[in-house]
């Protein structure tokens, strides 16, 4: 966003043909010339761990039978905390216990951890049924013991107020979700046309920089990608057609192909795909965002209407835009499909576009460019419907980006479905 | 001091779904006083303000707010209202994809019809009141916290605002740059009549700059304690009080 037309500073490099074959080919050869160094790896981990020194130590007297005293000294610490347990258990394990007194006069360091393992040791033999004793006890000593709290792991965990649901309330939560998603989507839609329609109505309004803005965005920065793919798909639609075609000497109906297939589905199909994943996904990103930053807040606080303010220039730019995109698109492909026609079928240029020519309509074109309208429509709406179900957190914001794209995708095929059906009877 | 009410409160229920949040909440502000907003974490001040400022709707009660009832108020008479009124968040919420001369510059965009010219007069105004001059052409993620917080406080009187609420405006501040904000925001009070409503648990400001405080507590739902908060300090003889206004916990010694 940005008044007086300034660039936003979060913005995509416009991916430019160079950078993308430079960054193709030097990851080609990275991936040729790459020795994986997995020998010294894997012995590093094969190496095994260095054994280490006991920095306690566990004596036992018998004062009577069953009347024991465990001398404790040294250094009990964090790492110290398996083995120390595990001596304990041993040295008195075959003794008939009634009193045990444990002496940690000699411990010079000790750490919570440490604790928990003297704790740990009161408790297990405790459960042997021995009444247990410290003694020896040092003021440093004595504080750590009454920080800790020896009961800890058994408060047992709050339970927030919800019953792990069986299948058929999961069923009936997923059916409910589903279903206000729906609604949701319904009404934003219906919030988002008023509110268009009101900016148009008063254009002094519409906020005419941002609209620029999302021009360039979802459209000029989009020409690279959408351009080399176009051409790209030309080529390879007119390369495989003329395999089977030029079996029946009908070279020239390449022509016609190509420039069918592109005007009528592919075009408009793909230019939408890529401006899902490119636009739609950044508009639901940026939306959550501000609204995880509060900034949605300060808009409303300020008395503006978030969807008049956010999603109305995004939703005008993108139906501006992809349009032009597409046709851009068809032209990229028609391009690449003249080049096979000209270079591998021997068919002249003029006679390549003048079949291109007869293959479409006027009418083709223009249920083409309604088409894509209706797609970008589709995916500036959800994009921005996505981004304000963002309630709060990171988290969030990925996985609304995240379903913007598919949403916007599942979206337009179902839209191209339903065109393909409304355009067969209006024709 | 003006005893004129410029908030009206009356028997606030605010819920988030099934929750009640606060309950039968009434008090007043009045114009031109520094009011704080205080109580233990959790006990619902930001919902309050968020219902102050027209960010959220109560369950039920009333709202006035400068004469014009909120609690119900159409799109057209809140954004009336809104335009008198600065909003300073806990998390500053520039907009960061726009330079804080855009930022602050906005709402005089927006709202008034004033020349490009005049707008960046203001701007610059605005700027250095908050101590931030030359900083126009920064963008926010250039600033520091404190920095921004005080961008964010220009913005929020962009319009000069007759009321302007606080969320937590010290949190985060280091000593200087808090008593700095407390400089600034009893001069903006005392030298435009401002009325402030802060959410805050900084003692020293509390002491510093309140007239009067609210202190609300979970337990009741509501407010247990109003006043001069020197006054409740010495004189309250509630234990939630006493220890919220001596720190002291309420577990031990
Ligand atoms: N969007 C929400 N949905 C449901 N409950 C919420 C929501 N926002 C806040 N709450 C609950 O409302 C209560 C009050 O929250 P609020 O943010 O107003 O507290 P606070 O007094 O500002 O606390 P703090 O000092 O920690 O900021 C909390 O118990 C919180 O769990
Ligand atoms: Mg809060």
């Amino acid at each position: 966003m940005g008044l007086n037309g300034r660039a936003s500073p979060i913005q995509y490099n416009s991916t430019r043909f160079k950078d993308l074959f430079l960054t193709h080919g030097l990851s080609l050869i990275y991936i040729l010339y790459y020795k994986p160094q997995t020998p010294s790896l894997f012995g590093e981990i094969m190496k095994a761990p260095p054994v280490k020194k006991k920095e306690y130590s566990l004596r036992v007297e018998d004062r009577e039978p069953g009347d024991v005293i465990l001398f404790v000294s040294g250094r009990i610490a964090l790492d110290d905390l398996n083995d120390f347990t595990s001596d304990a258990r041993s040295i008195l394990q075959n003794k008939p216990l009634k009193k045990l007194m444990v002496d940690i006069a000699g411990v010079n360091y000790l750490d919570s951890a440490g604790t928990l393992a003297l704790f740990q040791l009161e408790e297990e033999q405790t459960a042997r049924s021995a009444s247990v004793t410290f003694h020896g006890v040092t003021d440093e000593a004595k504080g750590i013991l009454n920080l800790l709290d020896k009961k800890a792991h058994h408060i047992p965990p709050l339970v927030p107020e919800r019953k792990p649901p069986n299948i058929l309330e999961q069923m009936g939560e997923a059916t409910r979700l589903l279903l206000n998603d729906f609604f949701e989507v319904l009404s934003f839609v219906g919030e988002l046309i008023l509110a268009l329609i009101s900016s148009l109505r008063r254009p002094r309004s519409m906020r005419w920089n941002d609209v620029l803005y999302y021009m360039k965005r979802a459209g000029v920065d989009g020409l690279p990608i959408v351009g080399l793919i176009s051409i790209l798909m030309g080529l390879i639609m007119a390369f495989m057609s003329s395999l089977q075609l030029k079996q029946f000497g009908a070279n020239i109906y390449v022509a016609s192909l190509v420039a069918i297939a592109m005007v009528k589905e592919l075009g408009p199909i793909m230019t939408a795909i890529l401006v899902a994943g490119r636009s739609g996904s950044a508009f639901a990103a940026e939306i959550g965002t501000m609204i995880v930053n509060d900034e949605v807040n300060a808009l409303k606080a300020m008395g503006f209407e978030p969807i008049q303010f956010l999603a109305v220039p995004k939703l005008l730019a993108t139906i501006i835009v992809v349009p032009l995109l597409t046709l851009y698109a068809d032209l990229f492909a028609i391009l690449g499909g003249l080049v096979v026609g000209v270079v591998g079928l021997d068919l002249t240029a003029y006679s390549y576009i003048q079949e291109t020519r007869e293959g479409i309509a006027v009418f083709d074109i223009v249920a083409s460019l309604v088409k894509s309208g209706v797609f970008a429509g589709l995916i500036a709406g959800i994009g921005c419907q996505r981004g304000f179900q963002v309630h709060e957190g990171a988290e969030s914001v990925g996985t609304f980006t995240t379903s913007a794209v598919v949403s916007a995708i599942f979206l337009i095929i179902i839209a191209d479905s339903a065109f393909a059906i409304i355009l067969n009877y209006v024709r | 001091m003006n005893k004129e009410p410029i908030i009206e409160v009356e028997n606030l229920t605010t819920r988030y779904g099934d929750t009640t949040i606060l309950e039968n909440v009434s008090f007043r502000v009045s114009r031109g006083e520094i009011f704080m907003l205080l109580g233990a974490s959790g006990c619902g001040k930001s919902t309050l303000l968020k219902h102050l400022n027209g960010l959220l709707r109560p369950s039920s009660g009333r709202i006035i707010v400068n004469g014009t009832d909120i609690t119900a108020a159409d799109e057209d008479t809140m954004r009336e209202v809104q335009k008198t009124i600065g909003v300073l968040f806990q998390a500053d919420a520039l907009f960061s994809s726009m330079t804080i001369f855009e930022n602050i510059a906005l709402p005089l965009y927006e709202y008034t019809d004033l020349t490009p010219g005049m707008i960046d007069r203001i701007v610059k105004m605005k700027l250095a009141l908050v101590n931030l001059p030359g900083y126009e052409n920064h963008m926010p993620s250039e600033l520091s916290g404190g920095m921004r917080k005080r961008a964010a406080l220009a913005r929020a009187m962009a319009l000069d605002p007759l009321l302007l609420f606080f969320d937590e405006p010290w949190a985060g501040l280091d000593p200087v740059t808090a008593a700095e904000l407390d400089i600034l925001i009893r001069s903006i009070n005392t030298a435009m009549g401002t009325t402030m409503v802060i959410v805050t648990q900084e003692l020293a400001s509390i002491f510093g700059l309140a007239q009067r405080v609210i202190m609300l507590d979970k337990s009741v739902r509501g407010i247990i304690a109003q006043g001069d908060p020197t006054e409740l300090k010495e004189h309250s003889q509630d234990l939630k009080v006493i220890n919220y206004f001596n720190r002291k916990a309420t577990g031990g010694d």
